[in-house]
């Protein structure tokens, strides 16, 4: 069954058309791969399918649900959950509250229920601190737990910002170059992670990256891009041996 | 995990304890009349002061919004507070002075707070320095529309006018509340030092809860990273307006407290103009943006230095209360001078206790 499925996707930005005509269908607990140039519009597919952007045309379909246009917090909730290209976490709170702010909307109470510190309170927050627990020991973030965020090695903020995500527990999972900055050793530790993350959470997993090793080693199925326009689709092995990839990536004679 | 809840939770026992501490002593030395009526008469204020800080550092270090209008609400909250108890005095004399306080100090809050909504919803698409200067000029308006308001309650009901006393054609002249730049005359003198003590401890409560609730996790996270709190399904606007308004409505507080300690309440630059949200602010830097003890003993401090220097220098008061103001400021937050405290205090820590200081060391 498809979770996510993109149609005719476009987008203009004065007179360039960023994404044209994008489409794919990514099945569930998959490990899809998005691939292509710099500036050939990876990103900005990310950027439509969360709702930064609007898509002048186009339909996206999550999980059966027609989600086009609309806000990304309404996205969030509906099960998609992203990291950045360029960290983006919650620098001056600790590692702990990164992922309880991500468990915000799953485990909730009123204002005046924190306020008043009414019973709920200690309750829910217990929750919290057990859930978010549960998921800093599977990044191997619990030691660091009362760390600022900020203070976090790169490599752990990368982990940091995914178990933030899973935290928002959602059905689609999209990781913008999540090895970006990472030495091989590290590429290799995060490939394990994404393995993982997809055998224990059940999660169908997108993703962009230039690293070809880690797209080879863990990607069951690519999409291309170049100029905005899909180049090629299908089975890892086959794209990568494509002769338009090859040429699109190294250029022609 | 559990050290660090009960981390917060100590701070927390620490600025309630001080609160209290203040307020016993001073109640010792009053008792044992140890002050003077100068001190005396400025425990109101701290208290008004102490809770504007704290309530600007909701929005400023919690929210991470620079605003500039902070008086501006403060005059809400004091103006709409003693035109209530005003009129609650004249037309139910009966009613006790400690309801119509408890009513006053909600009628401040709500006002405020109300307000804090209305101007939030369109201030809060800025960011920045747009958002700074667009709230100075509204707590400027604010100021000007009240000293222009002339406001009046009869038999017949409520006049109304923003052009001359004589224009709210009221029979009797001494049924008119607000005069215009005139203010508001004869309301009660309900505060005191201990009811100001007790709203600051009440302001306290509900923002460093706040902070450490579910809800205070996600203003956060909006100040330290917009885009990301969406992406997780944070509402930002929702709480960007939650966060404003509260700090609004805890100004309207103090508003309330400063007006029911002063018989004459007129809005001039000096208590409720940009000047003083200014003050607020320094308040809120020096102390620290997010840090609620800091910015509450830099309001306290602040506001005493130039009356403790009174006594002392009078000519150079106001510049040596500037130098004194620029030292704080270096040594609070120079980067060179935070390595140095913290070597210090290392030094002291380990000279004191042997064993943790080889901890450290490893």
């Amino acid at each position: 069954m498809a979770i996510l499925e993109v149609q005719n996707l476009s987008i203009s930005f004065g007179g360039l058309r960023a994404v044209d005509d994008f489409h794919v269908t990514v099945e569930k607990g998959a490990l899809y791969g998005l691939i292509g140039p710099n500036g050939a519009g990876k990103t900005t597919v990310f950027n439509l399918l969360t709702g930064v952007y609007k898509p002048d045309e186009g339909i996206i379909t999550l999980d059966g649900k027609d989600i086009t246009g609309r806000k990304t917090i309404e996205i969030n909730h509906a099960g998609i959950a992203r990291t950045f290209q360029n960290i983006r976490l919650f620098k001056e709170l600790t590692v702990l509250d990164n992922v309880k702010v991500g468990l915000h909307n799953q485990n909730s109470y009123g204002t005046l229920t924190g306020i008043l510190r009414l019973p709920k309170y200690f309750r829910v927050e217990k929750q919290m601190n057990e859930k978010a627990a549960e998921l800093l020991k599977v990044f191997d973030l619990d030691q660091e737990a009362s760390m600022l965020a900020a203070n976090l090695p790169y490599g752990k903020q990368r982990k940091l910002e995914i178990a933030r995500a899973l935290a928002t527990n959602p059905k689609l999972l999209l990781l913008d170059e999540p090895a970006a900055g990472m030495n091989p050793n590290e590429t290799q530790e995060l490939m394990d992670t994404i393995h993982f993350v997809r055998e224990h959470f059940d999660m169908t997993i997108l993703l962009i990256e230039h690293d070809m090793k880690l797209v080879s080693g863990i990607c069951e199925e690519l999409t291309v891009l170049n100029f905005g326009r899909v180049l090629c689709q299908g089975k890892t092995a086959d794209v990568l041996n494509n002769p338009d990839v090859i040429k699109a990536y190294l250029g022609s004679e | 995990m559990k050290k660090t809840m009960s981390k917060t939770l100590r701070s927390n026992i620490i600025t309630i304890g001080l609160v209290v501490a203040v307020f016993v002593i001073v109640q010792i030395l009053i008792g044992t009349g140890n002050i003077s009526s100068l001190m005396k008469g400025l425990l109101v204020p701290l208290c008004v002061y102490a809770i504007l800080a704290v309530s600007l550092n909701l929005t400023v270090g919690i929210l991470g919004e620079l605003s500039l209008g902070h008086a501006g609400f403060m005059c809400i909250g004091a103006f709409s507070s003693a035109f209530f108890s005003k009129c609650m005095k004249m037309f139910l004399p009966g009613m006790p002075a400690g309801l119509r306080f408890f009513l006053a100090i909600l009628v401040g809050a709500a006002f405020a707070g109300l307000l804090g909504i209305l101007i939030g919803i369109p201030v809060l698409r800025l960011k920045g320095d747009y958002l700074a200067i667009v709230t100075l000029a509204f707590g400027e308006i604010i100021k000007n529309i009240i000293n222009i308001l002339y406001l009046g309650v009869d038999e017949a009901g409520v006049h109304f006018s923003l052009k001359s006393s004589m224009d709210l054609h009221m029979e009797d002249s001494d049924k008119i509340i607000i005069n215009g730049a005139m203010g508001i005359t004869g309301t009660p003198g309900d505060s005191n030092f201990t009811i100001g003590i007790v709203l600051l401890l009440i302001t306290l409560i509900i923002v460093l809860n706040l902070i450490h609730s579910r809800d205070g996790r996600a203003i956060m996270s909006i100040r330290d990273n917009t885009i990301a709190a969406e992406s997780v399904g944070i509402p930002v606007t929702r709480y960007k307006l939650m966060a404003f308004s509260i700090s609004a409505a805890l100004a309207g507080v103090a508003g309330v407290l400063y007006a029911h300690n002063l018989s004459t309440l007129t809005a001039t630059p000096k208590n409720f103009g940009y000047n003083m949200s200014i003050m607020i602010l320094v308040f809120v830097v020096l102390g620290g943006m997010g840090n609620i003890r800091g910015s509450m003993i830099a309001a306290v401090v602040l506001t005493l230095l130039p009356e403790l220097l009174r006594g002392v220098v009078s000519d150079y008061r106001m510049l040596i209360y500037a130098i004194i103001l620029i030292v704080m400021m270096l040594f609070n937050w120079a980067p060179k001078c935070i390595e140095w405290r913290e070597k210090t205090v290392a030094m002291i820590r380990g000279k004191l206790s042997p064993k943790s200081a080889a901890k450290e060391g490893e």
